[in-house]
Order: structure tokens, then C-alpha cells, then sequence
């Protein structure tokens, strides 16, 4: 450390006291709390959600915080359990939190948003099930498209790009993968594409081979593979080791960065629709999947993503009011479109529609040498 | 009552048989100042105090239930979490689909659950000790599987939101402090149900059970009847937890009624004390309220929590109230008590 | 009728990993009758621990291997058995049993808090490359886990049967009191099984991460899987743990196939209840004599 430094740290220090020493300054902070799976089930996705919530924290209070006020961020573990997730809400709401940041899946989701609806604060979530918003909650804000927005496009692809006509699903079964594949059948029947497989597997499954065997016997042109990334890679990785030469196609959760890293080779020539993607040919995205992976020394998936757009989303919402106000918030966010050009922190234009549900731009994309390469940029649904 | 070294748990029947009788009426002034002081202790606790006390009582039913079966007719059963499942499903589809009242819903989950022991315990009998556990762990996975997979009558892994909180004489229980406070009077009920159980002649035979099966059976006691009336009871307040439970987060899932759940309230009984009718107060609250109140030390709280418990047992084998017990037995012997009988 | 073929083929290499996670389940009862609820996490860890020291120590694999695995021992075996098992086991089975769950919540919460929340990747210790059998490609590491279930467990029969150290080890196992008074170091025989349990957990692990990643929640899938095996090929054989793998596994491959897969879990699970039934020491288990 050199002199220099060491003075400015003493500076700071001073500083610090000073401003801890002075009345009122507790006003001068703004609490947020992000209660997420951190154990359980959905320890994987929550980790990351939480990652790229303290990734926004870092980056806002670094440019002088929301309002010039400093965010606190306390973050609470649900367990993957919707008792405990409705406890940790309460206890946020309870603490005074200025929004609900999490959880991620659905059914903590349902177990606990009438709390921040009867409170009148804005939930922000990382949850993808169709009928999260379907409920007419006021308060409740996703961060990622819908499975009922996502699936027609994917269904498209496969009718139009893949021109699959016979296809195998696998699924995992819990609400992400059993919320994506009811969203999806309709979608097929409706092109005229027949699901010859129906493949359930369990969430944390280990072993692909039976289900890689299965699905090489079946006479199907394409196979839709709707499972998180890590149960991903395996399945890949089970594919690639029984000889499945069927293209695959899937969501985020195929073709994203971790996914590569673990399936290596046997990720090639995967395929498909992505949301958010460190990959996309964004800038801000990109950038974004640079910084998180020199903080947290892990490429971030699309949950490091809807975390960091989640603060970001408060953060506008609030300086748009230009006050604090938490039943504000809610109602700012409601059917407003958010541009990069507006909030950075945002990444791309975004719309909330009316029920919290939001609408973006997403891309096609395929894996080719260990690497996402996005093929087509898919517009707003209702820009 | 003599023991021999032959049992496999000698600290905790010579406190329940020499202590027990003597300690009787203390369990019961504790049971009706406890719920004397839990009436009143949310005002001005915040919600999610509340909250987090309800769910202790809740889970303390089902743990009583499951100390009627381990800690008193000696069966080890993995399914706890199961029956509180069926509980939490039964009232909250019967609830929401068919509109019918809770005291209805609350009464079937427990006979569901009692009639479901039956049938269950039947291999029980057939084979003991560590056979059971395993049937109860499989009779566990397939009721989570099918709570998952059957959407069309549980919601499957979207679960059932909006599950109302009951009436009593007309008054609603929705807020936080008035539906504690009607758990308070339910838990009590059943506790003071189960209390009455264990002294009567009923409750002395699953003792005898316990602490020497052939002896009982020579005795007369039909080892059949009782090892199946004990389960089928303790499933019972495991459905009737699950009553409470399904108003209480007012949205049920099939997460919490998995394989894990069943663990943890079986470690529940036996941190708390297996076999003493205050044990699963003891272990519910080290279950449920001291991870929340460990959240202080951050995101390693539930290493924190693994390590307390870890310790606790290595500590006291015999469950917290087993090392209490043990201490007063000490005490008692010290000074001069007369029955200082302890090898 | 190919297609049946490769589905078991394919469930005899899936088998085999349930297998020599089981052997420990079956080498805990046979020692000290209970029942080790962390096992899942046993096999999980020692990957973990190879990992952390490639990731925070910059050893090379080989080293980080070595440092893993006797670590691992040294903890989780010899570890485990003086600061759990010994102050515990006079005290009945069942809360030993309990303190291996509040262990295996320690592991897995350890891994994930200190480590990564992520499956990562491991080095296979095997070459690529893949044989085809009977419709299946096999990967040298699955042959690799077959050939070295099959090995350890037979090596583990011979040791206990045919050497001085394994009789005494048997001996201990079913009347600790009577191998006390014949003279037999009763302590460091469970020590030794506790160590040798500990070291076949650091094998599965090493054997199996390569193809299922390393992630803390691996603990769970194994752990219920290895459990079923144990109980149905029988809690008190070294062998029986061998079998119960190797049936489970193919159940669970046919059942995948054949079934209704969201109810997949639901066939290993109804086989446990009828050989329970039937024949409630398992497949290849002894049958106990009852204790008064």
C-alpha cells in the first residue's frame, strides 16, 4: 500500500466517521432486502440472482446511489420453501424494506406475494411461470419474459427454422420445466408439430443415459430440451455419449454460458431461443458478463441478469418519481418502458405490460465451437 | 422399575418411568402457562414474529404426533412430513375446491391420516425396528410424487394459493395475531388430548411397549393393537398439523411434505428430548426458530444450525430435556433425594 | 428386444456407481448398526475437496487429489468415528442416525457457502473414448466404475474372510462385547472401517464426478439411490450392496423407459416395499437374530 493510498483510506475513514456521527444520516440510506433461494433446490438459480443483485448494489452506490441515498442490501435465504419464503418476506416487510426483491421460483412466488400486495410494495421477481401474473397482483414485476411469451417464438423456430414436424420433449419436473412445458404443447399442436416423447426427469437428476437411449430410439426430428443448466450439460452430455445426432433445442437454459463450460464439445449444436444471454449481441450485456465473471469468477446466467435489472428497475422507478415512495414504485413501473438510454443499468428496452408481465427483444442462437453465436434478433411482441 | 443393561435406552426410561409420574402435573401447568403466555407474547411483535411462532406450534403438533410414535411406542417412522402433507392437501383442496368449513377439513385430514397409519402399520408389525423406517421413507417419496403429479387435484408443483384461514363463532381469523392465537387454543387441545393419552392406561401400555415389547406381550398387553393405535394416533396430529399449515402460509406446494421434511421432525424429536411430552416444543423451536434467529451470522446460517445441533447431540444424546432430567436426577441424588437409585 | 438390452446394459453402469456408494451404508451398519444419512454427501465431498485445492491452493490435480482424499480420511473417517460415533453410540442408535442428517445439512450447506452453488466439471482419471455394448456406448469411465465396484467389493470380501485383520473385523462387527474378551482391538477395528467407508467415498466420488459434475446437492440423488440398493440388496452383506446396486439401477433404466416417467422414482421405491415385505433382510442379507 502506498502512502498515497494509505492517506486516502485515512481520509475516507474520516470521512466515514464523520458521516456516521452525524443526525440523520440513517435517512440518508435506503434498505432493500432480496429474500431468494440460497439453499435448497433452488440454491443454484438463487445464488445467482443474488450475485447479480449485489453486482447493481456495487454499481449504483458507486455512482452516488438512488437519489443520492446508499442502498443497504440484506439478503434472505427461503430454503425453497414456501413457509419459510412467506416468513422472510414478512420479516422484509416487517424490517421496512423499500421494495421485495426475489424469490425466483414459482411456488415460493405464490406462497408469498399477497404479503407484499396487502402491504402495497413492489415484489420483483425472477420467476417464469406463466401464471404468476395472471392473478391481478398490482405488485408483482417479473424480470424476464413469460414462458407464454417465450414458447410461441420457440415453437416458431422449430416449425420454420429446424422444420421439425415429429419432436421428443424433456422436461424437468418442477415449476420452471413443467410451467414451460404446459406452455408449450398448445404452441406445438397449433403449428401441427406432434410430440412422438414426452420426457419427465427429476430436478437434480444425475443420469441422462436411460432418457438419451429413449430418445435415440424415438423417430423424431428435433428434440425440445426444457431443463436448468446444470441437468442440462448432463443431458448433453448423456446425448453426445449415446450417439443422439438430433438437434437440440431449448431456451436460455441450453444455450447459456454455463451451460458450455460444462458440457464442452457436447453443447455444439445446440439451438434456440434466448432471453437474456451474456452472449447477446448487446454491449451492455456483454460487458455486464465481464464484470460479474471477474467479481464472482463464474459466468453469469440469465438469473445473474433479472437480478441486476431487478435494482435497476427500482432505481428508475424511483428517481422517475424523484422521491421515495413505495407504493410509487409499483404503480411507476406499470406499463412503462424502460430504454438503456433512460437507466443503463436497465441493458435493453424493456416494457412492463399492465400486469408485470414484460416484453423485450431476444435472439436466436446456436452453439458452435464452444461458443453462443446469435443467429437472429426477434422483435417486441407489442413494442 | 429395574433396568437392564440390555436396552438401548437406559438414561431416558429411568427418567420417564421414575421421573415422569412425579413431574406429571409440572407437564401440565406448563402446557396451560405456556399457552397463557404464547396468547399474549405477539402484542407488538410484528408479524413476522408472529408468524414464526405459529409455525412453531404448528410444527410442534406434528412433532408430537411423531414422539407419540418413536418417543413412547418406540417406532421410527419417516413419513411425519407425509401425513402433514395429506393434512395441508386435504383441507386446502376440500377447502378451495368444494368450500367446505376448516373444523370439517381439520377433523377428515386427521382421519385420513389416522386410517392411512393403519393400513401403513401393518408392515410395521410384520417388521420392526429399522424395516419400518424404510417403508415409511418410500411410503414418503411416493406421496411427494404424487402430490406433484396429479395437477388436476393438487396444483401439482404450482401448488394452491388462497387457502382461507377458518371462523370461530363467526369471528375471522385472517390477521396474523388472531389466527396465532387460535392456534394457540388448537395446540393446546391436542397437547392436553395427547397428555391425557400417555397417563392413562392406554399411554402406560406403549410404555411398557417401549421399554421391553416381550415383557409386555407376556404381560398381556396386545403388542399389535397398541404398536398400530400409537402410529396411527401420532400420523394423525401429523394431518392435523398439516390442517394449520395450509391456512397459515395460506399457498401449499409439494416442498415442504418431502423426504427432508420427515428428517427434520424426526431430528426434532430427538433434539428435543424423545419420549418427554415437552420434547417437541423444545425441538420444534430449535428447528424453526433458531435458524430464523440465526440469520444474524449471515449466509452461513444454516452451517451454524447443522453444527448447534451436531454438538447438541453429541452433548446430549438423550435430547435437551433428556440432559435436564439427567442433571435433576443428579441433583436429586446429591441431595439426598430418596430415590437416588442410578448406577 | 436389442432396445431391452441396452436399457439394462446402460442401467448395470448406473448400478454400479449406486453400488459403491451403498458398500458404505452396508460397512456403517455393520460396525455400529445405524445408519449413515450423510453417505449421499460422503460421495459428494471428496470431489469438492480436490477442487477447492486445485482452486485455492494452485496445486495440480494429481496433489490436490491426494491432499483431498486423505483429508477426506482423516475428517469424515477417523474424524467422524472419534468425534461422533464414540460419544454417541452408547446411547442407542437413533440419535447417531440424527447427527449424521445435522452432518449431512453441515456438508452440503459447507460445500455450497464455500465453495460453489455451481456444478463444475471434473477431470476424468480415464482416457477418452467409448466401447459399444449391446447398444450402449460406454465410456472407460463408466467400465472403470464398473470394474473397480466389482473389485473393491470383492477385495472387501477377501480381506474380510480371508485375513487375520478382516476376521477381527467381522468379529467385531457381530458381537462387539464377546470380540473384546477374545482379545481383539475392538476400537481400532471400527476405526478401520470407518476409514475404509471414508476411502471408498473419496473413489465413488473421484470415479463419479467426471460424468455427473460436482455439485453439493450430488449428495442427495446418490444418497436416497444408494440407500434403496443397500436395503434391497440387504443392510448387513458387503455384496448385498453390490446386487442391490446393480438391480436398482436397472429398474430405474427400465422404469425410465417403460413407465410413466414423472412416476420413475416410484418403481425403485415400490420394489424396496415388496422385498421388505418378503424378504425384510434383503435380497443377500443375513437374517438377524432378534434382540431382546
Amino acid at each position: 500500500m502506498t502512502t498515497m493510498s494509505r492517506a486516502r483510506v485515512l481520509a475516507l475513514g474520516a470521512a466515514l466517521a464523520l458521516t456516521a456521527a452525524m443526525p440523520g444520516s440513517a435517512q440518508e440510506r435506503v434498505k432493500l432486502i432480496n429474500v431468494v433461494e440460497l439453499s435448497g433446490a433452488g440454491a443454484t438459480a438463487g445464488t445467482q440472482w443474488r450475485n447479480g443483485i449485489d453486482l447493481a448494489v456495487a454499481d449504483i452506490n458507486a455512482r452516488g446511489g438512488i437519489l443520492g441515498r446508499q442502498i443497504d442490501i440484506v439478503h434472505y435465504d427461503t430454503q425453497t420453501n414456501p413457509g419459510n419464503t412467506r416468513a422472510a418476506v414478512q420479516r422484509a416487510i416487517d424490517e421496512g424494506t423499500y421494495s421485495v426483491l426475489g424469490p425466483v421460483f414459482s411456488g415460493p412466488i405464490g406462497a408469498s406475494m399477497q404479503i407484499a400486495q396487502r402491504a402495497e410494495i413492489a415484489q420483483i421477481v425472477g420467476g417464469e411461470a406463466a401464471g404468476l401474473t395472471r392473478q391481478g397482483n398490482q405488485f408483482l414485476f417479473r424480470t424476464s419474459l413469460s414462458q407464454a411469451a417465450a414458447m410461441p417464438k420457440l415453437a416458431t423456430y422449430l416449425k420454420d427454422t429446424v422444420k421439425a414436424s415429429r419432436i421428443a420433449v424433456v422436461w424437468v419436473n418442477n415449476d420452471f420445466g413443467k410451467g414451460g412445458r404446459d406452455a408449450m404443447l398448445p404452441e406445438l399442436q397449433r403449428r401441427g408439430i406432434q410430440v412422438a416423447l414426452d420426457v419427465s426427469t427429476e430436478q437434480g437428476q444425475a443420469d441422462f443415459t436411460a432418457d438419451a437411449i429413449r430418445i435415440r430410439n424415438a423417430n423424431v426430428d428435433a428434440v425440445f430440451v426444457y431443463l436448468n443448466e446444470d441437468e442440462s450439460a448432463r443431458f448433453l452430455l448423456a446425448a453426445r455419449q449415446q450417439n443422439v445426432n438430433k438437434p437440440m433445442i431449448g431456451e436460455t437454459t441450453l444455450l447459456g454460458a454455463r451451460v458450455i463450460q460444462l458440457a464442452g464439445e457436447a453443447a455444439n449444436g445446440a439451438r434456440g431461443h434466448v432471453g437474456l444471454s451474456i452472449d447477446a449481441p448487446v454491449p451492455a450485456f456483454q460487458d455486464f458478463g465481464r464484470r460479474y465473471q471477474a467479481r464472482f469468477n463464474i459466468a453469469s446466467d440469465h438469473n445473474g441478469l433479472k437480478g441486476y435489472m431487478a435494482v435497476h428497475m427500482i432505481k428508475w422507478a424511483t428517481e422517475r418519481m424523484g422521491r421515495f415512495d413505495r407504493k410509487g414504485v409499483a404503480d411507476t413501473l406499470r406499463g412503462a418502458t424502460i430504454t438503456p438510454q433512460m437507466e443503463p443499468g436497465i441493458l435493453i428496452t424493456t416494457k412492463i405490460e399492465a400486469n408485470g408481465d414484460l416484453d423485450r427483444e431476444s435472439f436466436l442462437a446456436e452453439v458452435e465451437n464452444g461458443q453462443q453465436v446469435i443467429k437472429a434478433t426477434l422483435p417486441m411482441i407489442n413494442p | 422399575m429395574s433396568e437392564t443393561a440390555a436396552s438401548p435406552v437406559p438414561a431416558k426410561a429411568s427418567g420417564l418411568a421414575g421421573g415422569l409420574l412425579g413431574r406429571l402435573d409440572g407437564v401440565l401447568l406448563t402446557l396451560v402457562a405456556g399457552a397463557v403466555i404464547l396468547w399474549f407474547l405477539p402484542v407488538g411483535m410484528g408479524r413476522y414474529g408472529t408468524y414464526v411462532l405459529t409455525l412453531w406450534l404448528v410444527t410442534a403438533i406434528a412433532v408430537m404426533g411423531l414422539n407419540l410414535t418413536l418417543g413412547i411406542a418406540g417406532l421410527k417412522s419417516l413419513a411425519q412430513g407425509a401425513f402433514m402433507g395429506i393434512g395441508a392437501y386435504i383441507t386446502a383442496i376440500l377447502g378451495t375446491k368444494l368450500g367446505i368449513d376448516w373444523y370439517t377439513c381439520f377433523a377428515l385430514s386427521g382421519l385420513a391420516c389416522f386410517a392411512l397409519g393403519l393400513v401403513l402399520g401393518f408392515p410395521a408389525l410384520r417388521v420392526k425396528a429399522h424395516y419400518l423406517a424404510f417403508v415409511t421413507l418410500a411410503f414418503s417419496t411416493l406421496v411427494w410424487l404424487v402430490l406433484r403429479n396429479e395437477q388436476w387435484l393438487t396444483g401439482g408443483t404450482f401448488g394452491i394459493s388462497n387457502i382461507a384461514r377458518p371462523t370461530l363463532f363467526g369471528l375471522r381469523t385472517d390477521g396474523a395475531l388472531a389466527f396465532h392465537r387460535f392456534v394457540v387454543v388448537v395446540t393446546l387441545i391436542l397437547a392436553l388430548a395427547l397428555w391425557w393419552l400417555v397417563r392413562s392406561p392406554w399411554g402406560r401400555a406403549f410404555l411398557a411397549l417401549r421399554e421391553n415389547p416381550i415383557r409386555a406381550a407376556s404381560l398381556g398387553i396386545d403388542i399389535r393393537a397398541y404398536t398400530l393405535l400409537a402410529f396411527a394416533i401420532g400420523s394423525a396430529y401429523g394431518g392435523f398439523a398439516g390442517a394449520l399449515y395450509a391456512p397459515l402460509v395460506e399457498f401449499i406446494d409439494p416442498t415442504p411434505f418431502a423426504l427432508s421434511a420427515s428428517f427434520m421432525l424426526l431430528l426434532m424429536v430427538v433434539a428435543g428430548g424423545s419420549g418427554y411430552q415437552l420434547g417437541p416444543f423444545l425441538g420444534a423451536l430449535l428447528a424453526v426458530a433458531l435458524p430464523e434467529w440465526l440469520r444474524f451470522t449471515g449466509g452461513l446460517y444454516l452451517i451454524v444450525f447443522g453444527i448447534v445441533v451436531l454438538l447438541l447431540l453429541i452433548v446430549c444424546p438423550t435430547g435437551i430435556l433428556g440432559l435436564l432430567d439427567r442433571g435433576w436426577t443428579a441433583l436429586k441424588a446429591r441431595f439426598g433425594a430418596s430415590d437416588g437409585s442410578r448406577p | 428386444m436389442a432396445e431391452l438390452v441396452a436399457y439394462i446394459v446402460a442401467g448395470l453402469a448406473t448400478g454400479a456407481i449406486y453400488a459403491l456408494a451403498a458398500i458404505g451404508f452396508t460397512l456403517v451398519w455393520q460396525t455400529s448398526q445405524t445408519i449413515n444419512f450423510a453417505q449421499g454427501e460422503y460421495v459428494m465431498l471428496p470431489a469438492i475437496l480436490i477442487l477447492a485445492a486445485v482452486a485455492f491452493l494452485g496445486l495440480p490435480v494429481w496433489a490436490a487429489a491426494i491432499l483431498g482424499a486423505a483429508l477426506f480420511v482423516v475428517v469424515f473417517g477417523l474424524g467422524f468415528k472419534l468425534a461422533v460415533v464414540d460419544p454417541m453410540i452408547r446411547h442407542g442408535v437413533l440419535p447417531l442416525a440424527i447427527a449424521t442428517m445435522a452432518l449431512a445439512i453441515i456438508m452440503k450447506e459447507s460445500a455450497k457457502d464455500f465453495f460453489s452453488s455451481e456444478a463444475q466439471t471434473f477431470p476424468s482419471p480415464f482416457p477418452a473414448g467409448a466401447v459399444d455394448v449391446l447398444g450402449v456406448s460406454l465410456s472407460l469411465q463408466h467400465i472403470a466404475i464398473i470394474a473397480v465396484a466389482f473389485v473393491a467389493i470383492g477385495a472387501l470380501q477377501w480381506f474380510v474372510t480371508a485375513t487375520r485383520t478382516g476376521r477381527q473385523m467381522q468379529a467385531t462387527a457381530q458381537n462387539p462385547g464377546v470380540a473384546l474378551i477374545l482379545g481383539i482391538p475392538v476400537a481400532r477395528m471400527v476405526m478401520l472401517t470407518f476409514a475404509i467407508n471414508a476411502g471408498l467415498a473419496v473413489l465413488a466420488s473421484v470415479l463419479i464426478s467426471p460424468i455427473y459434475l460436482a455439485k453439493f446437492s450430488n449428495g442427495d440423488v446418490i444418497g436416497l439411490f444408494a440407500f434403496i440398493a443397500a436395503i434391497v440388496g440387504g443392510f448387513n452383506q458387503v455384496r448385498g450392496a453390490l446386487a442391490g446396486g446393480l438391480i436398482v439401477g436397472v429398474v430405474d433404466s427400465l422404469a425410465a423407459a417403460y413407465i410413466s416417467s414423472s412416476y420413475r422414482l416410484a418403481v425403485p421405491l415400490v420394489l424396496l416395499v415388496v422385498i421388505i415385505l418378503v424378504k425384510p433382510e434383503g435380497l443377500f442379507g443375513r437374517r438377524e437374530e432378534r434382540r431382546v
